[in-house]
């Protein structure tokens, strides 16, 4: 498989005042094409700091990041916002949809970044829509929808710009426990069916249990990285 | 992004708190309806001051009889005599600096036309009036040298004169009768409208001073004398000169008063066009302050939006809004603003300004460059004001954006 992510020596420091407060220290990793790999650990372990600048959202403080074989860590914020609109589709733990707004018109609005036609962006949301099991509801907006629907419409919006890479941050946090259940299955269902690439931030292992490869940061350093001998795929 | 979809955007946000945003712009909308309103009736007071003037003539010196001491006893301007149609021809004759000059005599008469009869303003005046005063003649002649040299029973009339007598017949060669003297109609002047102080000058007969003074007042003296200076520039000159001749003329030594006046309208017409245009100027600037005040209420506004709207930036910016995305839509949403609250306000400062032509009879006057400065000066408001929330909101960390609570 080829090779999607690599990061050289990635530290993050954060000055808090006049106390430097260490978040990465030294994280050396690759990541396929087609992989799907979760990232533990404890707050305060480094992997929402290792997501962020994965995700094109913060600077490393020292290191290299290259994305499909290109430097990006030190490109300018309008390219990152070019790579965030085109490669990278986000899941958040919140979901982050625009209130009233409706779930169709929320899938849209990385389309409304790019210059797609309104009758494409129709058409491709309603296509991702579909993928994600969200056929009816569209006009509904975020506050009449349940938890689980709401990380549809977010996940169905990650997806809309055909991006190469799907960042996670504990999308499930939020939702009770037969709903995550539904949501990772949708997610091993995209990396088997489509061959999307995602990256899943948890701390809880039975969530990380879905995922194909598992990385456990601590105190900004990786400590395990093993691929899941438990995993069965999608057919549970 | 496309500017269509950004101004629907914007357009979206705005209708998702019509209350607010109608209270934001309400700063504009008073703010240019005040401005255009206050200019149209500073304009109008402009206009209005500027075609009484034409109407008094251009350069035009009044000289009026005044004080004069006869055995003590100090005679108001109006009971004395000194002017004579003598010293009139002089001054034409004499001064290099005046163009014409004319006696005045005047009398408020009974005239009559057959059956019907009207009080009017009767005025005796030489052939020089017509181009002192700047009256034209509507039908037939005005009255010339030959009918002062013989004191001629002939009149011109004024257009309300002729309405009232004479209805819609034409009153050319018809005869009217002052004191019972028959007076031929050889002309009638073209309408004036009213003066500065708001009298009828088309409500007036005008026949020979010479017929004035003989026929019907038996006076030797006149009431007014009026000269019309060469130009603009000489009116002082000219002041100068008539002051000396006619001091000259009736022997006053150098320790004693004029027993005359001369007055220059010229300066009573620019003091009176000055003070509009202070008006005007004072109106205008008291507005555009509430103008600049509404434009402090749309920033105040913008910025409370970008606060409350923080986690919409940071979503938008994770799925690929650049800065100049977030800043365009921030900026677009307060030009609207501003662009349609200066639009309502020009719609309500030309209705208030008809209202006031209309209910008040102020002479409003819309300049149709003020209505197009209003406006555009409406939506650099919006760009000015709009400027640094936007920017606010496009200088957002997406990660510090997307926690906020």
């Amino acid at each position: 498989m080829s090779e999607l992510i690599r990061v050289l020596d990635l530290h993050k420091t954060y000055r808090m005042g006049d106390v430097e407060v260490p978040a990465l220290r030294g994280i050396n990793l690759k990541i396929d094409r087609g992989e799907f790999v979760a990232v533990m650990g404890a707050s305060g372990s480094g992997k929402s700091t290792f997501m962020n600048i994965l995700g094109c959202l913060d600077r490393p403080s020292s290191g290299r990041y290259f994305l499909e074989d290109a430097e990006v860590g030190s490109l300018s914020a309008d390219q990152w916002a070019y790579i965030r609109n085109k490669r990278i589709g986000f899941v958040f733990q919140g979901f982050n949809l625009l209130a009233r707004t409706t779930a169709l018109e929320n899938v849209e609005l990385p389309m409304m970044y790019n210059g797609f036609s309104s009758r494409e962006r129709h058409a491709r949301a309603l296509e991702v829509l579909g993928l994600v099991g969200l056929g009816d509801r569209l006009d509904h907006t975020p506050n009449r929808l349940s938890g689980g629907q709401q990380q549809r419409v977010a996940i169905a919006r990650a997806l809309v710009n055909r991006p190469s890479l799907i960042l996670a941050d504990e999308p499930t946090g939020n939702l009770d426990s037969t709903t995550s259940k539904e949501i990772m299955i949708l997610f091993e269902r995209l990396n088997t069916d489509q061959g999307m690439t995602i990256i899943l931030v948890t701390h809880e292992h039975d969530i990380a249990e879905h995922a194909r490869r598992q990385i456990a940061f601590k105190d900004g350093v990786v400590i395990s990285d093993s691929s899941n001998r438990a995993w069965a795929g999608a057919v549970r | 992004m496309q500017w269509f979809m950004t101004f629907r955007i914007a357009l979206r946000a705005l209708a998702r708190n019509k209350l607010r945003a109608f209270l934001t712009m309400l700063g504009i909308i008073i703010g240019v309806g005040a401005v255009i309103a206050m200019v149209a009736i500073g304009e109008g007071a402009k206009a209005t001051i500027r075609a009484q003037i034409a109407s008094l003539g251009t350069n035009v010196l009044i000289v009026l009889p005044g004080s004069n001491v006869q055995g003590g006893v100090r005679f108001g301007s109006g009971a004395v005599r000194t002017l004579v149609d003598d010293d009139a021809k002089a001054i034409a004759r004499e001064l290099p600096s005046v163009s014409f000059a004319s006696p005045l005599v005047r009398r408020q008469e009974q005239v009559i036309a057959g059956n019907l009869n009207w009080g009017t303003l009767v005025q005796g005046v030489g052939p020089e009036i017509q181009q002192i005063r700047d009256w034209d003649v509507a039908d037939g002649r005005f009255l010339h040298e030959g009918d002062v040299d013989s004191a001629a029973k002939v009149a011109v009339i004024g257009e309300t004169v002729a309405r009232q007598l004479f209805g819609y017949d034409t009153p050319t060669d018809a005869v009217i009768r002052i004191r019972n003297i028959p007076f031929r109609i050889v002309g009638v002047l073209a309408r004036k409208g009213q003066s500065s102080q708001g009298t009828d000058q088309d409500d007036t007969v005008m026949i020979p001073y010479t017929t004035m003074q003989k026929r019907l007042m038996r006076i030797t003296w006149v009431h007014t004398i009026l000269v019309k200076a060469v130009s603009a520039e000489r009116v002082e000159e000219a002041e100068e000169q008539i002051t000396t001749l006619l001091r000259q003329r009736h022997r006053i030594g150098p320790e004693r008063d004029d027993d005359f006046n001369v007055r220059n309208l010229s300066d009573i017409a620019e003091a009176a066009s000055t003070t509009a245009r202070v008006m005007g100027i004072l109106l205008g600037s008291v507005a555009s302050i509430s103008l600049l005040v509404g434009g402090i209420g749309i920033m105040n506004i913008m910025l409370v939006s970008v606060t409350e709207r923080t986690r919409e930036i940071g979503i938008r910016m994770a799925v690929g809004a650049r800065s100049r995305d977030i800043m365009l839509q921030f900026l677009v949403e307060a030009v609207v603003m501003a662009a349609t609250g200066g639009l309502i306000g020009i719609l309500l400062g030309i209705g208030s300004s008809e209202l006031l032509k209309k209910w008040a009879q102020w002479p409003t006057l819309i300049d149709p460059a003020i209505v197009a400065v209003a406006f555009l000066f409406s939506g650099a408001v919006g760009v000015f004001f709009g400027f640094y929330p936007a920017q606010k909101a496009a200088n957002l960390d997406p990660i510090e954006a997307l926690r906020y609570e």
